[in-house]
């Protein structure tokens, strides 16, 4: 308990403490609200409720392994976990990826963007008292993650970028489902903009909430939709292109108000970008050609090689059983996750293991922000702010 | 790694260079990534020349990596990954401390984002940071005994 200087004379404050159990922290998150009456003097943030050491796990499993538990940091986007990986794999072996492999990468990722715009869409709505857009919102992530599922056998946990590669040939008629996707998600949008864009109650929660000025979105390095929304146009795809993402044409959504309703507004235009890079994906990837990379030792060879080449067998066993050894040295690979810069930095030792796998986790650094946004705001507000900053507490507290 | 001495021709390293010579400890690059690496008395300095310094402005602090080299001496490196905005160019600042006492000065007055990494590294590796506003650890609860990114942390109990 200190005591602050009120607009009526020196007063005490309260604690508060939110979370971690409460249902707006989208997770495990512990929040120290410091109250004066019901505004916010200071807000310390509370985490590793979720701590599982997965980079710690990392360095005790082998290159090809380590994909799996990537997977469960961003339990919301495992294939941008998966794509960042991979390529920082791939940047210390030197390896280059076929391009039908880099435009299915490229369409899965933004299918990914959108579901996961989607659950952050439902449940900020959902939080500031808008019931049926969540269940809207469900309704159409259901359709990705059939799409997900379809082609990687699995709903969240994909692991299906690998190493070089894609683990397996995506089914016969998968494109049709994207097809429909394409087609039907630009009314579904619509729809929610109806009821939120000029709903009267949602830019009183929105508007003017959690103002965060580009200067101090920098200094406090947020990325993503939450930095566009304060007039910063950093986005890593168009920045540092990865993936052949310089080869599609798609805007970067930037508005320069830095409030709750500015970044809503951004995801939303994003989401309808992924639809474009999506349509743009589907008319490039070639119906046929190789989805994994030419690297014997390092790619597991197909299955029917197998079966008749003694090479080959070798291979597979020496692959799965010791892993393979990159040079030793250190790469710095960083995408563009739906929450924002995800960056994965690789020490290679020489060994078939990571010797210090270290995810820089988009909402671990966003988060730090909300201190600055909630600061002399209401209570109420402060649920608007960690609503609008999309946190994901599996990958910050890894 | 490949330590190349011939990477003067880059203008960032010229900059480095002329600011403070006695600063760059070595330089390297692998994989069209470059990394400078830095004695640890220079780095805090540095890190206000690299954010104000008109030509650099690198003003965006991506991340902070620690890593643990046992059983090499020096055995703690911290990765600073940096990104200049309007330039759209990144460079790696590293440092390497010692096992005994590892002491950094920090750099969260220049990068308010290193507020969290340094806690992180803190917390997980045990490097102190000189100046920061509030080093407690970040993920793990208060009472926790060692440092479990160290390469000498038990990975498993008694049998």
């Amino acid at each position: 308990m200190t005591t602050v200087q009120t607009a009526t004379g020196l007063e005490q404050t309260m604690v508060l403490n939110m979370g971690p159990q409460h249902p707006s922290t989208h997770g495990v998150l512990r929040v120290l609200l410091e109250l004066d009456g019901e505004i916010i003097v200071k807000a310390d943030v509370d985490i590793g409720y979720l701590h599982t050491g997965i980079e710690k796990t990392a360095e005790a499993l082998t290159y090809s392994q380590a994909i799996t538990i990537t997977d469960r940091m961003d339990y919301l986007a495992p294939l941008s976990n998966n794509l960042a990986y991979c390529m920082a794999v791939e940047k210390l072996l030197g390896l280059e990826v076929p391009k039908r492999a880099q435009y299915i990468r490229v369409l899965l990722t933004e299918l990914t963007r959108i579901g996961s715009h989607l659950v952050w869409l439902g449940t900020h709505a959902i939080d500031l008292g808008a019931m049926s857009v969540f269940l809207y919102c469900f309704r159409e992530r259901e359709e990705l993650l059939k799409i997900f599922e379809l082609v990687s056998g699995q709903r969240m946990m994909t692991s299906y970028f690998r190493i070089g590669g894609l683990a397996l040939e995506p089914p016969v008629g998968w494109t049709d489902h994207v097809r429909k996707i394409v087609q039907n998600f630009p009314s579904r949008f619509d729809e929610y903009e109806e009821l939120l864009t000029r709903n009267r109650i949602w830019l009183g929660r929105t508007q003017g909430v959690g103002v965060l000025s580009a200067e101090d979105a920098i200094a406090l390095g947020v990325s993503g939709p939450s930095l566009r929304g304060s007039g910063v146009d950093y986005d890593v795809r168009k920045y540092f292109p990865y993936s052949s993402y310089e080869e599609f044409d798609f805007q970067v959504p930037v508005r320069t108000e830095g409030d709750c309703y500015a970044r809503y507004l951004c995801r939303v235009a994003e989401m309808r970008e992924s639809l474009k890079i999506v349509s743009q994906a589907l008319e490039k990837i070639p119906p046929e050609g190789p989805i994994k990379a030419d690297a014997p030792g390092i790619v597991p060879p197909q299955r029917e090689k197998m079966k008749t080449e003694m090479e080959a067998l070798i291979y597979h066993f020496k692959i799965f059983t010791e892993g393979f050894a990159p040079p030793p040295g250190e790469v710095y690979q960083r995408i563009e996750s739906p929450r924002g810069e995800l960056g994965c930095f690789l020490v290679s030792d020489g060994s078939p293991k990571p010797y210090r796998m270290k995810i820089r986790a988009p909402s671990f650094v966003n988060l730090q922000a909300l201190q600055k946004m909630v600061e002399g705001r209401l209570v109420a507000d402060a649920i608007a702010c960690i609503g609008t900053l999309d946190i994901i507490l599996g990958e910050i507290d890894r | 790694m490949t330590e190349i001495p011939d990477l003067e021709q880059n203008p960032i390293i010229a900059k480095i260079r002329g600011w403070r010579p006695v600063a760059v400890a070595g330089l390297i690059s692998f994989r069209g990534e470059l990394t400078v690496v830095v004695y640890p008395e220079h780095l805090r300095p540095l890190a206000e020349f690299m954010i104000s310094d008109r030509d650099l402005a690198f003003t965006y602090l991506s991340d902070v990596t620690g890593v643990d080299r046992f059983p090499i001496e020096p055995r703690f490196e911290l990765n600073y990954h940096l990104l200049s905005l309007s330039r759209r160019e990144t460079i790696c600042l590293r440092v390497r401390l010692p096992g005994e006492n590892p002491v950094i000065e920090s750099v969260v007055p220049v990068w308010p984002t290193a507020n969290w990494h340094e806690r992180e590294i803190f917390d997980l590796f045990g490097v102190r940071f000189e100046g920061h506003p509030d080093l407690r650890r970040l993920l793990l609860p208060n009472d926790w005994e060692g440092y479990p990114l160290r390469k000498d942390y038990p990975v498993e109990g008694p049998r």
